[in-house]
C-alpha cells in the first residue's frame, strides 16, 4: 500500500510556492489536499476554517466531479469553481495527485486566480515528481519514525481514548 | 494511503466502514463521536438524505495524540450502503488504509451481507487493491435483535479469511470501540512494515 512522506525540504517548497500564489492572488487562504482528502498544508486566514472537514468534503467534492465528468465521456474537470456571496472557491487538481484550493473574495478574479493557480501547479507538480523519485531511490521511509516504540506508545493511547 | 508529513509533524490514517443499507455503520461513528472526549474530535460530518440515509459519507477525525512528537490522526468514513449509491461507495474506499466490514445480523439480511462483501472486492479493484491488501476487521452487528445468524454461520461464510471480528449492538455502543481500537492498531502497525 504505501504512504506519502513528506520532507521538510520539499514542504519549505511546497509552502513558499503557495505564498506566492496567495501573494499573485490576494486569495484569502490556499489548501493542498490529497486525493484521500488529507490537507497536506495550508496558507493565509484559516484560523476560522474546520480545515480538515474543508480538505474531506473538497476531495470529495472533486471525486464525485470526476464521476460526472466520466458520464458525459470527459477525463475529468480540471477545476471547479464555486461562487458565494462574499467568498468563492476555486478547486484544482495537480498532477493528478494533489487538489489545489484557493478561497478568494472581490478583491480577486476567478481569471486571475485560474491563469496564477496554472503557473503554481506546474511549480507543485515539479516538487511532487521529485519527492516520488526520492522514494523510489530509496530516500527516508516512514520506519524511519514509525518504529516499534512509536506503535507501542500509539496503541497506549489508542486505548485510552476508547475505554 | 496514510500521509506522513515530516514538515508539519502529522500522521493521517483513513478508516472506511463498509456494508449493507441500515446495518449501522453511521450509528458507529455517531457513538465514537459522542463517547470520545470532545477535544480528541472534530466536527461529525454526515452528508445524508433527508430521511437521514447516507447519501454520500459521514466524516469524522480523530486525534489520537502526539506520539513521538507527531500528531496522530484517523479519519473515520462510512459508505452509503443502499445498492444504488455504488459510485459514491468507490469513492469513499480511495486511499483507506483499513477497512470495517459491519455485517447485519439478522437472518433476514444475510444475502444483502454477501451482496455488500461482493460489492467491495468490486471495488477495490477498480483502486488497484485486493481484499487481503489492508487491515480488515468484521464487526457482526445488531445481535441484540430475535431473528439473527449464528456468529460460527456469519464467519464462516462472510469472513474465509479469518480476519479479526467483533459482535456488536452498535445502537447501545456495544463492540463499537472494540472494533475501532482494533481497527486503529492494525493499521499503525503496518505503517511499521512499509
Amino acid at each position: 500500500m504505501g504512504g506519502v512522506s513528506l520532507f521538510q525540504d520539499d514542504f519549505r517548497l511546497i509552502h513558499q510556492s503557495l505564498e506566492k500564489l496567495q501573494q499573485r492572488t490576494q486569495a484569502n487562504a490556499i489548501l493542498l489536499i490529497d486525493r484521500a482528502g488529507q490537507l497536506i498544508t495550508s496558507v493565509g486566514k484559516t484560523d476560522k476554517l474546520d480545515i480538515t472537514s474543508f480538505a474531506s468534503l473538497s476531495a470529495a467534492d472533486f471525486a464525485a466531479t470526476k464521476q460526472l465528468a466520466a458520464l458525459i465521456g470527459e477525463e475529468e474537470f480540471s477545476d471547479l469553481f464555486h461562487e458565494g456571496e462574499r467568498e468563492n472557491i476555486y478547486v484544482s487538481m495537480v498532477d493528478s495527485k494533489v487538489i489545489l484550493v484557493v478561497l478568494f473574495d472581490k478583491r480577486s478574479t476567478l481569471g486571475l486566480v485560474r491563469v496564477r493557480a496554472t503557473q503554481i501547479s506546474k511549480e507543485i507538480s515539479e516538487i511532487f515528481q521529485n519527492i516520488y523519485k526520492k522514494l523510489e531511490e530509496g530516500g527516508p521511509t516512514t520506519t524511519s519514525i514509525v518504529d516499534a516504540e512509536f506503535t507501542r506508545e500509539a496503541e497506549e493511547e489508542i486505548d485510552n481514548l476508547f475505554k | 494511503m496514510s500521509l506522513i508529513n515530516y514538515a508539519s509533524r502529522e500522521i493521517n490514517c483513513k478508516i472506511v466502514y463498509y456494508g449493507p443499507g441500515l446495518c449501522g455503520k453511521t450509528t458507529n461513528i455517531k457513538y465514537v463521536f459522542s463517547k470520545v472526549a470532545p477535544e480528541t474530535r472534530g466536527k461529525l460530518i454526515s452528508l445524508a438524505t433527508e430521511l437521514d440515509r447516507t447519501l454520500f459519507f459521514d466524516f469524522l477525525p480523530l486525534n489520537i495524540g502526539t506520539i513521538k512528537g507527531f500528531k496522530v490522526r484517523f479519519h473515520l468514513y462510512t459508505v452509503p450502503g443502499q445498492v444504488y449509491y455504488n459510485a459514491s461507495r468507490r469513492l469513499i474506499l480511495k486511499g483507506m488504509d483499513g477497512l470495517v466490514f459491519v455485517a447485519d445480523s439478522q437472518t433476514d439480511r444475510f444475502e444483502d451481507n454477501i451482496e455488500s462483501l461482493k460489492n467491495l472486492e468490486q471495488n477495490l479493484v477498480s483502486h488497484d487493491m485486493k481484499m487481503d491488501g489492508f487491515p480488515f476487521i468484521f464487526q457482526y452487528n445488531k445481535r441484540d435483535l430475535p431473528s439473527i445468524s449464528p456468529v460460527e454461520e456469519l464467519e464462516s461464510v462472510l469472513n474465509q479469511k479469518g480476519a479479526p471480528f467483533f459482535e456488536a449492538v452498535a445502537s447501545q455502543g456495544i463492540g463499537v470501540f472494540d472494533t475501532l481500537k482494533e481497527a486503529s492498531k492494525l493499521v499503525l502497525r503496518l505503517l511499521t512494515t512499509t
